[in-house]
């Protein structure tokens, strides 16, 4: 992502070739000065109620003892972190369990969802006939929403009369595995089905990859004698880099933020240890009404998540070296 | 000896295609069974007898008026699908053809805004829409999300890579900015204006979280909030649980079929161009 900006940051602050400079100053004599401020308003109403005004807000709303149903909501400094770092307050445990749980799924989920479609946009970065139908295929599943994926795979992994232990039973392995019911089986399944659903997603950002690479650099490695694997070392990696770190920066964060997955499938189970951040945030602010509890865990949480994506691009960045 | 590798690639190909489409073809068929014959141990595959039960149940249900969910939704992401259009799109030709102070200010905000996992916003957010009185109501699920930064990043980027000769020529011609918006740089930016309607379609539609708590009316809920209630009402009734989902499905992949092109498109360039 570090590249997307500095490319776009340096094409909009270089100083434009002199003539363009010149015809634009001529364009914008005839526009009125507020001109682009009437462009940008619509969009900056938007982005400053629900975009920047949270930010900040989120900070002030996790400062106070902030209940969604009374009218008084006193400020209590730091109160509501305290509560979080201390193991004697009532949300301890389950905000700590929930960090747990959303820890777990990341560490089991990113490293699968990092190389598992790099495979498949491997396979299809060729052209043969039927490219465009598998890559639509692999794609597929994305396309339907959390809710579509989390209510189908509850079904299909319904120890009883779901599809994945009848057709395990069929080829005469056990056929009573409780998928979402304990773990460790719960993990799988969590981990299973997104990387079934979102798989096609990171493929298509490695195939986009994959096509920038120039065909010379695959010939010169084959002039010089280099086999399949050393290609791919020496010549696709190198070249994949910049995806490679989107694709890891990306996929943490959207492994770290699951909700609809765990609310569906495991639906917390066993007991509530695949209850995640995310889930217990919402449920801590508006279920429970909570909002400041609920604003300091955000807080804390995007903090966490803040160090994580710097380690990763510090990571890559050394590795580079 | 190429002939065995390209069978044993298409083989190769078809099985990981057959995990990708099985679960969405059993979730089809199962839709279209009895009670009694999703129960079956072992199942069957295909519906014996094909039955309409589970979408009877769907349709005729005041309990859960899954129809009136499927118009919300509709609905919510046409209207969130426009609003992002229109403020994206102008917000996009301000940052990218016009000079301004607070310029650089400006798109920096927008950029750093894409590096925030969006639910760190929902408690603000919540507490925002409650002050706006919006709370249960079809604006909420339309305009916060039309907040993100990704429309305005996108299309400033692909307008970027648009030559300026043509709006140069309708300038010269005596066009001021709207009508240089208008009628040249909109028109050269159809594929980019129908990616980014596609993809905020998608996202608006399949959104789950936000609905699931700032919607409570029944006859409110958008499709896959209340599709969480079916699973509750339901419980091991798979036909009905799956006509549902066969319902929030069924628009998403005619879309994809249709617009797949844009879709790839869009994620594609999501990666490394912007």
């Amino acid at each position: 992502m570090a590249d997307v900006i500095e490319v776009g940051a340096a094409r909009g602050d270089a100083p434009p070739p002199a003539g363009g400079r010149l015809r634009r100053r001529g364009a914008t004599e005839r526009g009125h000065r507020a001109t682009p401020y009437l462009f940008l308003a619509p969009y900056l109403v938007l982005f400053g109620v629900f975009g920047l005004a949270p930010i900040l807000f989120g900070v002030w709303i996790s400062l106070h003892q902030w209940d969604l149903q009374l009218p008084n909501r006193p400020f209590i400094g730091l109160g509501n972190y305290r509560d979080l770092f201390s193991s004697d307050s009532a949300i301890y445990g389950d905000w700590w369990s929930s960090v747990r749980a959303t820890a777990i799924f990341t560490v089991l989920s990113v490293p699968l969802l990092v190389v598992v479609p790099l495979g498949l946009a491997l396979l299809l970065n060729r052209s043969f006939p039927g490219r465009t139908f598998f890559r639509a295929a692999f794609f597929a599943p994305y396309v339907l929403g959390v809710a579509v994926i989390g209510l189908l795979w509850r079904f299909l992994l319904d120890a009883n009369l779901g599809l994945v232990n009848r057709l395990l039973g069929a080829v005469g392995l056990p056929s009573d595995t409780p998928w979402v019911t304990d773990v460790p089986w719960a993990w799988v399944s969590l981990v299973g089905v997104t990387v079934w659903w979102t798989c096609g997603f990171n493929a298509v950002i490695y195939l986009a990859g994959l096509q920038d690479i120039p065909a010379e650099l695959y010939e010169a490695a084959r002039v010089d004698g280099a086999n399949g694997w050393d290609r791919f070392r020496h010549v696709t990696l190198p070249g994949l880099r910049p995806v490679l770190l989107f694709v890891l920066t990306t996929t943490i964060l959207a492994s770290a933020n699951v909700f609809g997955q765990a609310f569906l499938i495991t639906q917390g189970a066993p007991g509530e240890q695949t209850r995640t951040v995310v889930w217990r945030i919402v449920d801590e602010g508006l279920r429970d009404y909570d909002a400041g509890r609920a604003a300091a865990m955000s807080v804390l949480f995007a903090l966490m998540l803040a160090v994580v994506s710097i380690v990763n691009f510090r990571l890559f960045r050394y590795r580079e070296d | 000896m190429t002939s065995l590798r390209r069978g044993v690639r298409y083989a190769v190909l078809l099985l990981i295609t057959a995990v990708f489409v099985t679960p969405v073809v059993w979730m089809l068929l199962t839709s279209l069974k009895t009670y009694a014959d999703a129960q079956q141990d072992p199942p069957s595959w295909l519906p014996n007898p094909f039955s309409t039960y589970g979408y009877d149940a769907i349709i005729n249900n005041t309990a859960n008026p899954v129809l009136r969910w499927f118009v919300n939704s509709m609905l919510a992401a046409t209207l969130h699908t426009l609003l992002v259009l229109v403020t994206a799109s102008m917000a996009a030709y301000a940052l990218a053809r016009l000079r301004f102070h607070g310029r650089r200010l400006s798109f920096a905000l927008i950029v750093g805004t894409l590096f925030l996992p969006p639910t760190s916003l929902i408690i603000p957010n919540f507490v925002i829409a409650e002050r706006l009185d919006w709370i249960d109501t079809l604006t909420v699920v339309v305009v916060p999300g039309a907040a993100s930064a990704f429309g305005v990043f996108f299309l400033r980027q692909f307008f970027l890579s648009i030559p300026r000769e043509l709006e140069e020529a309708a300038v010269l011609d005596g066009a001021n900015h709207w009508q240089v918006f208008t009628r040249v740089l909109l028109p050269l930016s159809k594929p980019a204006l129908a990616t980014l309607a596609v993809l905020s379609f998608l996202t608006n539609w399949n959104d789950f979280l936000w609905p699931v708590y700032v919607l409570f009316s029944p006859e409110r809920l958008t499709l896959p909030a209340g599709l969480g209630l079916l699973q509750g009402a339901y419980v091991t009734d798979y036909p009905v649980i799956m006509a549902g989902a066969m319902l929030a499905s069924v628009p998403v992949l005619i879309l994809f079929v249709l617009a797949q092109r844009h879709v790839i498109q869009g994620v594609s360039r999501s990666g490394l161009k912007g």
